[in-house]
């Protein structure tokens, strides 16, 4: 029998508040452990939570960035269980009523489309970190376990998609669509390798062609998209192999094992899914109405699907459009604000994703140490495209102002790199070189076009290199024509 | 009504170890216990919002604001045991 | 009166300010006086000679710099143990937390510090305040100050004999299902549990967190107005806390009961009340009628389900805040092979059967296949609460009972069926329910000789009229110069 696979995502998202989701502790990742932490996200007794304004309306902003519903009136719940690096033993969460559901993302596999359904977008804590110590840091085998709370209580917003996915790569094409807009949204680092955006599959096959849904099973800890899609791959021909063998799918968790690049079982909680959910006693329900959620909508960002459109109609190439609208390079504000000011979004583009990318790897800089701005970037092209300096040119001077020599204007100056175009301003160099090369000039004169070449070299290297080539050529031509 | 507890279950859940005997015990005492509570099942609720709280408030938010952590010996000071500034526990049987 | 510790707050408030008596001079006499009444009492788990001596003095060196911070200072105060002091050892009446040291104060008891009160110490209770009678405390019960083969009532039993015997001038208390008011009945005081909100629960060791409520216990309404001034207020750290104008309350002091419509509650007047505390309750309805009080009668069929529905919320919500003691961050640890061998041994150690026996039953209710049937069921039921009192303050001002139906009862009467415990709540839940504040009133004294409660309630934010009937209360009945015989003959 044939099968096909549907595939779900749980994507949690931890958000770059300055403070925690229900106290004041900062949210700051490699912290010493045990430093960001206070009664509240402790557990001590008698502490209660209060939740983080900011947090609700960036949960709210990925919900309208999501198509989703706000809902009027949300409200939190206790989600119990034990576990140790939970503070309280239950995690505040959401349940019936999270503050968004139904809506949908787009995204595009080999030139297809897919509208990926999504379930639900709910706010919660994030727990605390668990080093097992002994036993090669695996759980089964370690000899005791060390805590760290300072992730306990960041805010943690979790979005749940329908089972509208049916392949691997289209389960990273949604994963790196959903990262693109949190980027956008700038509510999160989204580092994966961090952890703060953490991808969780569900998996089933069914017969080809069937409405039915299969046996789930869920793989977690995938640490990058290649991961998410390789881990996909290995679950879902492993299923194969087990349907294939007349084997049954067990519902059950499953652990990536990058290193292995194999799914394997992992053990869970006896009663793992008697949550005894109920409503949160220690807060109150959370109201958004109508004036809050357009407040929040208007200050959305351009999304990454929207930039997509105008930057292909702006004529930029695939690879700049990937970077460019991404969220998450810092080259998207210097090309939006160059672009404001006047200048063309395709040269724009090719030097950002060409000169200035290799010179932040060359130098090992940050975007944001270095001096250029969007201003710098309109002038320096308004100079290149009056013809004032070469294509080469103009990259030496964005090397200049990336390394703080001035603005383009003081840096072409200094660097005298100013090309002469000016074609009284050439004319004398041009007599002369025509003047020394007899045989050449007739042959021009003969309508030789080869000669050209030769010539304008000739006149860029009497110039010192600074002469337009272009200038120099159909100045040669027309003293070929006189 | 007739109770029927799985008293070991919601031990467990509970996550108190609790003897045979215990168990009977509880069990027994938890089953007349809830005969009494299953009073309120008697009453018509059609139609009827549970309360949660019992004051009708919203929106009750704290700006986001960083306010200063404990210091790291007063977070472990209470500790049963602390190893290098982390909570230090026995080994956990359940992957999360 | 032979110590200064038998004042009311009122009267050693004004000697404190008069400069006729030091801070000092009250805690050293506050001090004497637990020295010779707790070993038959033990009011208190915890004393801090040292934190209060200190306390005392500083606020005697602001008197002397002309710093007087207002009615509570250098009034000795008992702290419910289950409040958390900074510093200072707060064990909520459980072994699973005996040695606990908090590193911050409950708001409440940072109000108190702040208005320059002296907290002598921390008061016993039934554990995580899980009782009637403190029998259930982890730490041994507390006696009652009128007869000390009695129980004080709980669960804030300690704060309440403390108060009666003069180891301390008032005492805070918490309230979950009569918690305050049903040990202020038994010990004769009074005892008030404020509108839910009114005062931050930030710090108090959470037993039902939509129940809960800090209150004062003290010897006369006034001293009860006085103390909850101090502590009401709005709290950013507490996302359920009040956030509108808090009135002056003092103001309705004195102003008679003319006009005011008082409904006597028909269910919680007659039947299963004992005969001299529905007599004492009957004798001062009639003297509230005769200084200009209306009275009616009204009935408020719920009532025979509140009790039922408070014995399904209350331990659901016990049975998750409960569940954060589990020997990982502080308290007690029993040692296990797993964390969760650890975690089961230490909670069947450090809970006692009745705090077991909650944090079971509300696992119960809120557990897959019964959650609709109990807790869902007791939360709509909650709501049918709610409406009858809205019904019933639509015709009247204030609702009365008694406050207990019975007065003090001997220890052991009651421990071995939890049931005939809980019907000992059947007044006071209604308010916790409900939201709204109540305030027992000593009226009487039954034939043996111990005190006897009267109820008042008030809708939501109704303190206003509450104190103001409260304070014709016990002004028509003349009690508040009754002091228990234990002081009689200790002092």
């Amino acid at each position: 029998m044939k099968y096909e696979s549907v595939i779900g995502i749980e994507t949690h998202v931890e958000l770059a508040t300055d403070s925690k989701m229900f106290c004041g502790c900062p949210v700051r990742f490699g912290a010493d452990p045990n430093t960001n932490v206070c009664p509240v996200c402790l557990g001590l007794p008698g502490a209660l939570p209060v939740t983080n304004e900011k947090a609700i309306e960036w949960i709210v902003a990925i919900g309208l960035a999501l198509e989703c519903d706000i809902a009027h009136r949300s409200q939190f719940h206790r989600k119990n269980y034990f576990y140790a690096d939970q503070p309280k033993n239950y995690q505040i969460s959401q349940y019936d009523v999270p503050v968004c559901s139904g809506g949908a993302l787009e995204i595009e596999t080999g030139g297809r489309p897919t509208r990926v359904r999504i379930n639900r977008v709910h706010m919660e804590e994030d727990t605390g970190k668990m080093i097992h110590v002994g036993g090669g840091g695996r759980i089964k085998d370690a000899d005791h376990s060390l805590v760290d709370f300072n992730r306990a209580g960041v805010p943690l917003v979790e979005i749940v998609t329908e089972p509208d996915l049916s392949t691997p790569q289209q389960a990273r094409a949604f994963a790196q669509e959903l990262h693109s807009i949190v980027l956008t949204l700038g509510v999160s680092d989204a580092k994966l390798e961090e952890g703060s955006m953490r991808f969780d599959a569900n998996v089933s096959l069914r017969p080809s062609g069937s409405e039915d849904l299969g046996t789930k099973v869920e793989v977690k800890n995938m640490n990058s998209f290649r991961s998410l899609e390789r881990a996909l791959t290995y679950e879902i021909e492993r299923q194969t192999a087990v349907l294939a063998a007349g084997d049954r799918i067990i519902q059950e968790t499953r652990h990536w094992d990058e290193g292995a690049g194999v799914t394997e079982g992992m053990r869970s909680k006896e009663e793992s899914s008697d949550y005894r959910y109920f409503p949160e006693p220690d807060l109150v329900p959370v109201e958004v109405d109508e004036t809050w959620r357009e407040d929040i909508r208007r200050r959305i960002p351009e999304l990454p699907a929207a930039r997509r459109v105008r930057y292909a109609a702006q004529g930029l190439d695939p690879d700049s459009i990937a970077v460019l609208s991404g969220g998450g390079s810092a080259l998207t504000g210097l090309f939006e604000d160059a672009v404001a000011a006047g200048a063309d979004p395709k040269v724009i583009a090719n030097w950002l994703l060409g000169e200035v990318t290799a010179y932040l790897r060359r130098e090992t800089v940050d975007l944001s140490e270095t001096a250029l701005t969007g201003e710098h970037l309109r002038d320096l092209e308004r100079l290149y495209a009056a013809g004032d300096l070469s294509s080469t040119a103009a990259k030496q001077v964005l090397a200049g102002v990336l390394a703080g020599e001035g603005n383009p204007g003081e840096v072409a100056e200094a660097r005298d790199l100013i090309q002469i175009s000016d074609a009284g301003a050439l004319s004398a160099q041009i007599d002369q070189v025509l003047a020394d090369h007899p045989e050449e000039y007739q042959r021009l004169r003969d309508g030789d076009a080869k000669v050209i070449g030769y010539l304008v070299g000739q006149v860029m290297r009497i110039t010192g290199g600074k002469a337009d080539p272009k200038v120099v050529s159909g100045l040669l031509q027309e003293k070929a024509e006189a | 009504m007739a109770i029927d507890i799985d008293i070991a279950y919601v031990a467990r859940l509970a996550r108190i170890e609790l003897s045979d005997e215990e168990l009977e015990h509880y069990g027994a005492q938890l089953e007349g216990i809830l005969e009494h509570a299953a009073l309120v099942q008697q009453l018509p609720t059609q139609g009827v919002e549970p309360t949660s709280h019992p004051l009708p408030m919203v929106n009750s938010f704290r700006p986001d604001e960083v306010t200063p952590p404990l210091d790291r010996e007063t977070a472990l000071s209470q500790a049963p045991q602390a190893d290098g500034g982390h909570f230090r526990v026995p080994p956990t049987l359940e992957e999360e | 009166m032979s110590s200064p510790v038998d004042l009311t707050l009122a009267g050693a408030a004004a000697a404190l300010r008069d400069g006729q008596l030091s801070a000092r001079e009250l805690l050293e006499a506050t001090l004497d006086r637990a020295v010779l009444t707790e070993a038959e009492l033990h009011a208190y788990l915890t004393i801090d000679h040292q934190g209060a001596r200190a306390a005392a003095a500083a606020a005697d060196e602001a008197i002397a710099r002309g710093d007087h911070t207002g009615p509570l200072h250098g009034i000795p105060v008992a702290v419910k143990d289950n409040m958390v002091t900074a510093g200072l050892e707060t064990t909520a009446g459980s072994q699973i937390l005996a040695g606990y040291v908090p590193p911050y104060d409950a708001t409440a008891v940072a109000a108190l510090r702040s208005a320059g009160a002296v907290i002598v110490g921390k008061s016993n209770l039934d554990e995580f305040a899980m009782g009637s009678s403190t029998e259930n405390s982890g730490y041994g019960p507390s006696a009652n100050p009128w007869d000390t083969g009695r129980v004080p009532g709980g669960s804030s039993g300690g704060s309440a004999a403390a108060v009666a015997a003069g180891s301390a001038q008032v005492a805070l208390g918490s309230d979950t299902g009569g918690s305050i008011r049903q040990p202020a009945s038994l010990c004769g005081l009074v005892g008030m549990k404020p509108t839910y909100g009114l005062v931050s629960r930030y710090g108090l060791i959470a037993f039902a967190s939509s129940l809960d409520q800090i209150g004062p216990i003290a010897r006369t309404v006034e001293d009860a107005v006085t103390t909850l001034e101090v502590i009401a207020g709005h709290d950013p750290l507490d996302a359920t806390s009040y956030r509108g104008a808090y009135p002056d309350y003092r103001s309705s002091l004195g102003r008679g009961v003319d006009g005011v419509r008082i409904g006597v509650v028909s269910e919680l007047a007659g039947e299963g009340i004992h005969p001299d505390v529905l007599s004492a309750f009957r004798s001062a309805v009639d003297a509230l009628a005769d200084t200009g009080a209306i009275i009616s009668e009204v009935s408020l069929p719920s009532m025979e389900y509140a009790l039922s529905a408070y014995y399904l919320i209350a331990p659901a919500e016990c049975s998750a805040n409960l569940a954060r003691f589990d020997g990982v961050r502080y308290g007690l640890r029993v040692d296990g092979a797993t964390v969760e061998e650890m975690t089961a041994r230490t909670r069947a150690e450090g809970f006692g059967p009745e705090v077991a026996r909650r944090v079971l039953l509300g696992t119960y209710a809120l557990s897959a296949g019964y959650y609709e049937a109990f807790y869902g069921q007791a939360q709509k039921v909650r709501t049918l609460v709610i409406q009858d009192f809205t019904r019933a303050y639509a015709h009247v001002d204030v609702l009365v009972s008694p406050t207990s139906p019975m007065t003090a009862f001997e220890f052991g009467s009651r421990t071995a069926d939890p049931l005939s415990m809980y019907l000992v709540d059947v007044c006071t839940i209604p308010s916790n329910l409900a939201g709204g504040p109540g305030i027992s009133v000593p009226i009487d004294l039954d034939t043996s000789n111990l005190p006897i409660g009267f109820q008042v309630m008030a809708p939501p934010l109704g303190e206003e009229t509450l104190f103001r009937v409260a304070a014709e209360v016990e002004r028509v009945t003349a009690w508040n110069d009754r002091r228990p015989p234990l002081v009689e003959a200790r002092s």
